[in-house]
């Protein structure tokens, strides 16, 4: 009986350590794509797609990231990836909580009907309207600017839903409150609402910037050449420069993905309570 | 005496509500305006202009016309790129999906059941989510490429695989690898976070009635996390069939004709031959298949709301 037990608890130790083991080697595997970016990011070009393959390089060249920095005007994209992430994310922020605001708490005629019109929106593939997109662009001459990059993009109503879901569980009272003491709708949307959502307002920033950061198909279509390039659309100039310069391309993409895994890296707790809300927040 | 001051705040009561619907109407509207006139001009509007582009042969040049239903006849019944371009879009997305799914939950369970490491290793798979598809597309690449490390590996292993980029055969398998390698970290953490929502108590009591942890999944667990499940399968469909920056970035739609998808096919015949009216078409096609997909999803859903976790 006691060594039935036993033997079982010890089964079930060695079943447990062997569990450990295999998520370790499955993590391991995982990881290999980004050892390789990074290991062939600092080797000389001649030994990328060297037989066999060498795991380290025989030359640690750190300057490579400072060479494909420089080949292609990176820090120009960099720059140009933060404003257009940055400035559809405020604008996204602002547009999308003022909505969410009326749809939470105003009571206005056709407001659901309105409101289904907003969530049927969020059907809409980008590939769909991508070509009159295009071309009121190229009429407006916004072809090559910042305004062309951030301004179609800004209006998804993703956070306007978001945003009314969470603006629906704070207290109406103190709403109430603050209505009797005679302040007005906004400055109750901008002192009480606002602060009181900043948590969400915080998640829906995060996954707004890093999805426009990492958005590829807008920025293909309507940039022409270096000046407006944002990061991802940078990272294929490099394929279309002569030679293919394989350890600057995997600076480049070590470049590229570095803020999201720093950013996933500091906020892990935040961003997981996000996506366990199950609202599809980035959802691939 | 006691009714009186009851009675007079309650008039200036109906005359104040009066005025806050009037208020909250002003207030509604000036709230409302900027998403708007946002979505109006940059959604409503484009939408429509697309429907409209596909009923013409539009082009960047030269002149153009209405022609009724005839880019859609083409793409049915005469463009023999376009079955083709179906065929690939269905081939990924299934393919991906039944991958992605059966992936994401075996190692969400997996994970669930470790004693320690559960965060550490819902992070390290979920690195990639948010760095650029383009991003980790290019580091596939490199491994892709002929002479790189997969063929290496595969000859290493003695198995007769080709290079998969220049076969037309193997070649959606590379964008399969790298559209899980860089996309299933998000449904492991959501379908991890309805595994871990469920009460340790329903497992208990199944555990001493004496279920194998075999008969718990299957019974308990798989159950009560369908609702997450259905809604983490629509929507990891409806972005799969919309595929486009691996398709660019590792083989724009080559060789020939083998990894074009409806997303690439969009761009390609829409601003690389200008024809924007045939690519509007094709786009319809998209969108009305997910649309199909989406409503399927709310009927579905629909029915799980009373459902209870």
């Amino acid at each position: 009986m006691t060594s039935e037990t036993l033997g079982r608890s010890q089964g079930q130790r060695t079943g447990s350590f062997l569990l450990h083991a295999g998520m370790v080697l499955a993590a391991l595997a995982f990881l290999f794509p980004f050892f390789w970016m990074v290991t062939n990011a600092i080797r000389p070009n001649a030994e990328v797609l060297a037989v066999p393959p060498q795991l380290l390089p025989s030359d640690w060249q750190w300057s490579n990231f400072v060479y494909a920095w420089l080949y292609l005007p990176f820090g120009r994209f960099f720059l140009n990836s933060i404003i257009v992430a940055g400035g559809i994310t405020i604008l996204t922020l602002a547009v999308s909580s003022m909505a969410a605001y009326a749809f939470a708490r105003l009571r206005f005629p056709f407001s659901g009907s309105l409101f289904v019109v907003y969530l049927a929106t969020l059907m809409v593939p980008q590939a769909v309207i991508v070509i009159p997109l295009f071309l009121m662009m190229s009429w407006l001459g916004w072809m090559n600017s910042f305004q062309g990059l951030i301004l179609p993009m800004a209006f998804s109503t993703f956070g306007t839903f978001m945003l009314r879901q969470y603006f629906l569980q704070i207290p109406k009272e103190l709403e109430e409150a603050a209505m009797i003491e005679g302040c007005s709708r906004l400055t109750i949307f901008l002192r009480i609402i606002l602060p009181l959502s900043r948590p969400m307002l915080g998640l829906l920033a995060l996954f707004t910037f890093t999805g426009q950061w990492n958005s590829f198909l807008w920025p293909l279509i309507i940039v022409n050449g270096p000046e407006y390039s944002t990061i991802p659309l940078g990272l294929t100039l490099f394929q279309s420069q002569q030679g293919v310069q394989w350890n600057y391309m995997m600076a480049g993409s070590t470049i590229s993905m570095l803020p999201g895994i720093l950013l996933t890296l500091a906020l892990q707790r935040y961003i997981f309570s996000g996506i366990a809300m199950g609202s599809g927040f980035g959802g691939r | 005496m006691q009714s009186k001051p009851s009675a007079a705040p309650s008039r200036a009561g109906t005359g104040r509500a009066k005025a806050m619907l009037r208020d909250d109407r002003r207030a509604a509207f000036w709230f409302l305006l900027p998403s708007f006139l946002g979505l109006a001009v940059f959604l409503l509007l484009p939408l429509a202009a697309s429907l409209a582009l596909s009923f013409t042969n539009w082009q960047l040049i030269g002149q153009s016309k209405f022609v009724g239903w005839r880019n859609y006849v083409n793409l049915l019944t005469i463009d023999p790129s376009f079955w083709q371009i179906l065929r690939n879009t269905f081939h990924f997305t299934i393919e991906y999906l039944v991958l992605n799914i059966v992936i994401s939950l075996t190692m969400a369970v997996w994970i669930s059941n470790l004693r320690w490491g559960k965060r550490f290793f819902r992070l390290i798979f979920f690195l990639p989510t948010f760095t650029p598809l383009i991003g980790s597309a290019i580091v596939w690449l490199l491994i892709f490429t002929p002479g790189g490390f997969a063929d290496w590996f595969f000859s290493a292993l003695h198995l007769p695989i080709p290079n998969l980029l220049t076969s037309p055969d193997l070649a959606i398998q590379a964008i399969v690898i790298v559209s899980l390698w860089s996309g299933f970290g998000y449904n492991l953490l959501l379908f991890g976070a309805a595994l871990e929502a469920i009460p340790s108590t329903y497992l208990d009591a199944a555990a001493i009635d004496g279920a194998s942890s075999w008969q718990r999944f299957w019974r308990i667990k798989l159950p009560l996390i369908s609702p997450t499940l259905f809604f983490g399968t629509v929507m990891t469909a409806i972005t799969s069939l919309q595929v486009f920056d691996q398709v660019y970035a590792l083989t724009r739609g080559g060789p020939g004709s083998a990894t074009a998808t409806l997303g690439f096919s969009i761009y390609r015949t829409g601003f690389a031959a200008y024809k924007m009216g045939y690519a509007s078409a094709i786009a319809w096609v998209l969108f009305v298949i997910i649309m199909a997909l989406t409503i399927l999803q709310l009927r579905v859903q629909r029915r799980w709301v009373h459902y209870d976790l």
